[in-house]
């Protein structure tokens, strides 16, 4: 089948403003839309900048806005699209456009570091040569936050980043503090909820839902981050 | 613009930064990635990391060397695989203390489980011997490496591509590249460089990796006259989602996942009767490939079907739930009602740039150190895996030899000046890019690349002969004579990614000749090495290491003796 997509193209050095160029791919229904980016750079237009690696979710390269929604070029199938529509690609929002699909996440990772407290990350003792013990209650109160895969697509999505607060620290640097707060082999918890209660931390969110709709591994962001706030309530607000 | 630093990683991989986290210490490191670091491959690890804790069942680091050294069909060095086995149970604590958050026992210790080849008392039965977080196992010790770097101020310079090493005064004293965004040349002037750049899949038109294994840092050694060692090893996992191969772990199998034919026959029964379908990964990829060609294949088809469904829901869900939402996510299979269709990927390579047991790279492949370069992790052959990897032995590998390197690095940096800076590193750089830009050739990097994969996997893959290997030769030289009339379609410098493609595309074509052409010269079957034409092991002539060099006059072809200490050459069956 023939499949026609509309690309966001933009090199903010040399353009004065963005414009779009469509372009047809042969495909297979069961075909990414990653493959169809492929197939345009390798075989139609070699400038068409974006990035990618893995091609199956879990490397975090791809994200990129789909139809309006952030989601992993290579998580998307054709047939997951109208037959006969254009499929929209535009760069993720929030972050600067280096050119084209790729966007500068410097500031992404930057919040990222942000959740650690200066001094290091700080596990309980344990004996030199044994593991910590953990049981799998305990370990399974953070599972949900190691699949994140730095993506950056619930950033993208998330309504304060894009305009209400953009200095908000934002879901998955929440994510991420959540995974240190909750590991019970963890001894530095009130610092790092002290870094969430800042402002532009964890109390921006709105709980609008918006990341937890697109994260492409269904990680609970909402909720997790609704923890985060009872955890500082509870231990941070009360202690004082 | 010229960085200095006292090391420089090329690779943000689980072997890269184990290495800077430990050579961090004490010096001042830097680490280069061509992507954004937790992008590294190692991300998508899934099925586990071998050490024998002993927390299931009774373990012992003897029994892990020698199923190592006999899942690599003897070819393993024995004193590599005692230093891999011994410590590896030490590495695994040291992970668990920086925080990595492996799946838990119900006596709260770190979970083991079985994995392919993996046994109890020399061979006995299978063994829990795999330590895992679900089937990300990959992810969650990159994350932890990446957290602990970052918080301890290691540099980390993401979207950097790596196009040459830098030599003065006989050793090598950084490396240069350019800044994919910009297209800036970037020179790193440092006193030790390690190359941990991870593997190179995308040689062959079907593979587990990433876009970006492209054997860059193979190339780099290679380029600069350091021979590769065993090369024709390559690894296929028997389980890649077919047409895609998209990996399924080996875990789906140690959870009890089981294969079958087109008859609805657990084929693996009749190749390996004691671990069935726990039997090291070239042993089941030749099975798949023999029922397949004996039209035991679903429907006459050339796969397979992996059936996971009798494990239930939970099970999935709890151990399995990357593998579980591919197969959905690609196939629109729910693999708990629904058998996975599979076939083999490319997934490994053995071989590598060879290194002694702290990582220094060794220049005649032998026993000459070649000053200030170290290698680390895919990328490099300290020779532990042999002929054939087992399932969870490469992960170990990048932590147990990424922090030797480190630690090494760190010694060295100590003992050794900076050599001076080689005048026109930047103008090297400079060249290679340009050379490319402004080539009026009309070949593209696509069809090229596309007939290397082509003739590699239908040549050089799983089965292979004479008649084979010398076509693949031959198309590969022609391949690379039309590489030096490829043109690009894009001139820019702002992130030309198709000015990567060219340059990756020359790493694997040289790579792809030196696998063809180890394959040729080794005139016996070994591990992941079979040939139809010699189908028997061969000791007497050939329990050696292969070496392939460079030269001014062509490839030079070299030898060296494996190390063997306990276990001698034995008939391989399981
Ligand atoms: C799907 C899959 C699942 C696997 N599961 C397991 C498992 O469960 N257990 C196990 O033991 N093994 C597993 N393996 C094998 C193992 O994951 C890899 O062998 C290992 O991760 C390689 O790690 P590395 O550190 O050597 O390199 P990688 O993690 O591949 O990192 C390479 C790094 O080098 C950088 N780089 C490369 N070229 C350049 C250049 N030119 N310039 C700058 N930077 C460059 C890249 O950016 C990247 O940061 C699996 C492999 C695959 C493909
Ligand atoms: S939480 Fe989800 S969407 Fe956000 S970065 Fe992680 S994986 Fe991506
Ligand atoms: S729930 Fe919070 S973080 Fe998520 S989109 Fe809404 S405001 Fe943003
Ligand atoms: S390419 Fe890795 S997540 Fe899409």
């Amino acid at each position: 089948m023939q499949v026609k997509l509309r690309i966001f193209r933009f090199d903010p050095q040399t353009d004065l403003q963005p414009h779009y160029d469509t372009f047809t791919v042969n495909s297979e229904p069961t075909d990414r839309v990653l493959d169809c980016l492929n197939k345009i750079r390798w075989e139609q237009d070699g400038s068409l900048a974006y990035r990618m690696s893995c091609a199956h979710g879990i490397c975090g390269s791809d994200g990129m806005t789909i139809n309006g929604v952030s989601a992993l070029a290579c998580q998307k199938l054709v047939k997951d699209f109208p037959p006969d529509k254009e499929i929209l690609i535009e760069p993720l929002s929030v972050f600067a456009v280096v050119k084209d699909l790729v966007v500068d996440l410097e500031p992404f990772f930057e919040r990222e570091k942000s959740v650690h407290p200066s001094g290091g990350i700080a596990l309980t003792e344990a004996a030199e040569d044994v593991e910590h013990l953990q049981s799998m209650e305990e370990r399974a109160r953070f599972d949900d936050d190691i699949k994140c895969i730095m993506c950056g697509c619930c950033v993208a999505a998330c309504p304060v980043n894009q305009g209400e607060d953009p200095a908000y620290v934002g879901p998955a640097a929440v994510v991420r503090a959540h995974r240190y707060i909750f590991d019970s082999r963890v001894g530095d918890t009130l610092k790092r909820l002290q870094i969430m209660d800042t402002p532009h931390g964890v109390w921006s969110c709105k709980s609008y839902f918006k990341c937890t709709q697109v994260c492409p591994k269904k990680i609970q962001i909402t909720k997790h981050i609704v923890e985060v706030k009872r955890k500082i309530l509870s231990d941070l607000r009360h202690k004082k | 613009m010229i960085h200095q630093y006292d090391a420089v990683i090329v690779g943000a991989g689980i072997a890269g930064l184990t290495a800077a986290l430990q050579a961090s210490q004490t010096c001042h490191v830097a680490v280069l990635s061509k992507i954004y670091a937790p992008r590294a491959h190692s991300g998508s690890a899934q099925g586990g990391i071998s050490a024998a804790l002993g927390n299931e069942e009774e373990d012992h680091w003897e029994w892990h060397m020698y199923d190592t050294v006999k899942g690599g069909d003897y070819l393993t060095d024995q004193d590599i695989a005692q230093i891999l086995a011994r410590e590896a149970p030490q590495r695994l604590i040291e992970l668990e203390h920086l925080g990595v958050p492996f799946s838990r026992n119900t006596q709260g210790k770190i979970e083991q489980r079985r994995f392919g080849g993996h046994t109890r008392n020399f061979g006995e039965a299978p063994v829990r011997r795999a330590c895992y977080a679900s089937d990300r196992t990959g992810r969650v010790i990159m994350d932890a490496l990446y957290d602990h770097c970052m918080v301890r101020g290691v540099e980390i310079f993401d979207e950097v591509f790596i196009t040459s090493l830098l030599r003065s005064e006989g050793k090598v004293c950084g490396v240069a590249g350019y800044k994919l965004a910009t297209g800036e040349p970037m020179i790193f002037h440092a006193k030790a460089v390690l190359l941990a750049t991870g593997g190179c899949g995308r040689i062959f038109k079907t593979t587990s990796m990433a876009f970006a294994a492209t054997g860059d840092g193979f190339a780099l050694a290679y380029d600069a006259g350091v021979p590769l060692e065993d090369m024709e090893f390559v690894q296929f996992h028997p389980t890649g989602i077919h047409k895609l191969g998209i990996l399924v772990s080996e875990a789906a199998r140690a959870e009890g996942g089981i294969l079958r034919n087109g008859k609805g026959e657990a084929f693996m029964e009749r190749y390996a009767p004691t671990l069935k379908d726990l039997a090291p990964r070239d042993i089941i990829s030749r099975a798949i490939l023999t029922e397949i060609a004996e039209d035991r294949g679903i429907n006459g088809k050339d796969f397979v079907y992996l059936d996971l469904s009798h494990l239930g829901k939970a099970q999935l869900e709890q151990k399995l739930s990357e593998v579980t939402s591919f197969v959905q996510t690609y196939l629109g299979i729910d693999a708990s009602q629904s058998p996975i269709p599979v076939a083999p990927t490319c997934h490994y390579m053995m071989g590598g740039i060879p290194t002694d047991a702290v990582g220094h790279v060794l220049a005649d492949g032998k026993n000459q150190v070649l000053g200030g370069l170290y290698a680390a992790g895919e990328c490099a052959c300290v020779s532990v895996h042999g002929a054939n990897r087992l399932g969870t032995n490469s992960l170990i590998d990048l932590v147990v030899f990424g922090k030797r390197a480190g630690t090494d690095i760190a010694r060295y940096v100590a003992q050794n000046n900076l050599p001076s800076l080689p005048s026109g590193a930047e103008s090297a750089v400079k060249e290679k890019a340009q050379g490319l830009l402004e080539s009026q050739g009309n070949e593209r990097i696509s069809q090229i690349r596309a007939e290397m994969q082509k003739t590699m996997t239908q040549q050089c893959s799983v089965f292979r002969d004479r008649p084979n290997l010398e076509e693949a030769l031959c198309k590969i030289g022609e391949l690379k004579a039309r590489y030096a009339q490829v043109g690009l379609s894009f001139k820019g410098k702002r992130c030309n990614y198709e000015l990567e493609d060219a340059l990756e595309l020359g790493n694997m074509l040289k790579l792809a000749e030196a696998i063809a052409y180890s394959a040729l010269l080794r005139q016996e079957s070994r591990g992941a090495h079979f040939r139809n034409d010699y189908p028997q092991r061969n000791d007497h002539d050939w329990l050696k290491h292969t070496l392939l060099a460079q030269t001014p006059n062509g490839i030079q072809v070299d030898y060296k003796p494996v190390t063997v200490t306990r276990f001698k050459p034995r008939a391989r069956t399981y």
